[in-house]
């Protein structure tokens, strides 16, 4: 078992540097959730079936990501906010290969 | 005015097996959802999509599992008020209430049981300013009444379904129909996309992607819209008399936030140490909605819930009776509708 360390910046702005484990079978949205950067209801709201986009963030560095989903790809057409670098943070898995990722949570649709 | 026992607000798994704990009880059950049909998220968002976690069903897709519970409440014959949304409440004298909708409906019943799950799905909006000005002035987000836009320019955005479908039924009213979508791509039934090609092929459907709007103008009403190209961010700008943004739904806990329940984290808080009431007596929450320590946002968990807060509900309504829990096993199942199931009786006989 081993944790990677993600920096999450919050809605806020507040850096966050928080590990992350990769054995549990968890992805970033729910990351987020556990470490409580972002109230409840406000992320993870469809439960990560890329469903609605409470979780988009921006990917900052430059980590080597899985391809969306088509169901990813279709939630951020419609998403607002949206950007180039924009990804769900329910789509990706906690692995190793995160090791050192920043992201920043996209604004709370209203 | 319609009236019942249990008045329960939203239509999905919980709400529904509520019905069937409350029916066993002799209690009759109201829903009111704001979706046009029932089940909530379930038929809403991911009706095809498997479950594994409904105890008996190693697996059952959310659609099946919302027909079988209301094949199962089916002898209780619960009413429904669906497509419309719970907007206020007032408690009366003896202490039942009146639960009015977004319509005007009104609902009297002496309990009231929230399962409103993560609350009503609402038109998601995009964030433009002036929006709010052009509400009902231009913009709308639901078409009601597909004449009002006979012989006006319409501009529709999206690039889902609901989209598709209405560019391709305004272009044969409307005067000018533009479709704007991020993508190039659009999401939708095959037909839908192909329709909307010929259409635009055939000039009745000005088709601009990948763009976005990013501005609204006029006095009183919309005028035009401003759109900027995804690629190559060059703005411009569309004369139209309606914006119609068809972005899909996202639930908001709406106007229940407002009707003096104690709420913590978007959800009601609730004593689940007994009966899953509010801190009102006599509103009860069950499900997705409601949270208390160790609180688990599963169905299984609304099931079990929606039971005790129906054994809660029975003792409010007969505070003099004391009900013996019987197992449908023994009791069998008596609808309201006269139908009665029950375990067949063995027979006691001699063999020769």
């Amino acid at each position: 078992m081993s944790d990677v360390k993600i920096k999450i910046t919050d809605r806020d702005g507040v850096l966050h540097e928080i590990d992350a484990p990769t054995d549990m079978n968890m992805n970033l949205m729910e990351v987020v959730r556990s470490y409580e950067l972002a109230p409840e209801g406000t992320i993870g709201i469809c439960g990560g079936m890329a469903m609605c986009a409470s979780c988009q963030c921006y990917v900052k560095s430059d980590h080597d990501l899985p391809e969306k989903s088509d169901d990813e790809e279709a939630m951020l057409a419609e998403a607002f906010n949206v950007e180039d670098n924009s990804r769900l943070g329910c789509q990706l898995h906690i692995t190793e290969d995160l090791e050192g990722l920043e992201v920043e949570l996209a604004p709370e649709e209203v | 005015m319609i009236t019942t026992d249990i008045l329960i607000i939203g239509a999905g798994p919980t709400g529904l097996f509520a019905v069937f704990e409350a029916g066993l009880l002799k209690l009759k059950c109201h829903l009111i959802d704001a979706l046009p049909q029932a089940g909530g998220q379930c038929s809403e968002i991911y009706p095809k999509k498997p479950i594994y976690d409904i105890p008996g069903f190693p697996e059952v897709l959310a659609g099946d599992l919302v027909a079988n519970l209301m094949e199962q409440i089916k002898p209780f014959q619960p009413g429904f008020t669906l497509g419309e949304r719970a907007e206020t409440i007032e408690k009366l004298e003896d202490g039942s209430f009146i639960v009015t909708t977004n319509k005007g409906t009104k609902h009297h019943a002496p309990i009231v049981a929230i399962a409103g799950g993560l609350g009503s799905f609402e038109p998601r909006k995009p964030q433009l300013e002036n929006l709010d000005k052009f509400e009902d002035n231009g913009v709308a987000y639901i078409i009601r009444n597909p004449e009002v836009y006979r012989n006006k320019k319409v501009l529709i955005a999206g690039g889902g379904d609901s989209a598709l479908d209405w560019a391709i039924f305004l272009a044969a009213i409307a005067k000018e129909v533009t479709l704007v979508h991020r993508r190039n791509e659009f999401r939708g039934a095959l037909d839908s996309v192909e329709k909307v090609q010929e259409l635009k092929n055939l000039g009745k459907i000005n088709l601009i992607t990948p763009a976005e709007v990013v501005a609204l103008q006029g006095s009183a009403n919309l005028t035009a819209v401003v759109l900027e190209k995804t690629d190559t961010k060059e703005q411009m700008t569309i004369q139209t008399d309606n914006f119609i943004p068809l972005f899909g739904l996202s639930p908001k806990l709406g106007p229940i936030a407002d009707w003096g329940l104690e709420i913590e984290k978007n959800a009601i808080k609730v004593d689940n140490t007994l009966d899953y009431q509010t801190n009102i007596p006599g509103i009860y929450a069950v499900g997705d909605v409601n949270t208390y320590p160790g609180k688990l946002k599963l169905i299984l968990c609304g099931f079990h819930e929606a039971t005790l807060m129906c054994q809660s509900a029975y003792q409010r309504i007969h505070p003099d009776k004391k009900y013996v829990m019987k197992y449908t096993t023994v009791g069998g199942v008596t609808g309201f509708d006269g139908s009665k199931k029950e375990a067949p009786k063995a027979v006691v006989k001699s063999i020769d």
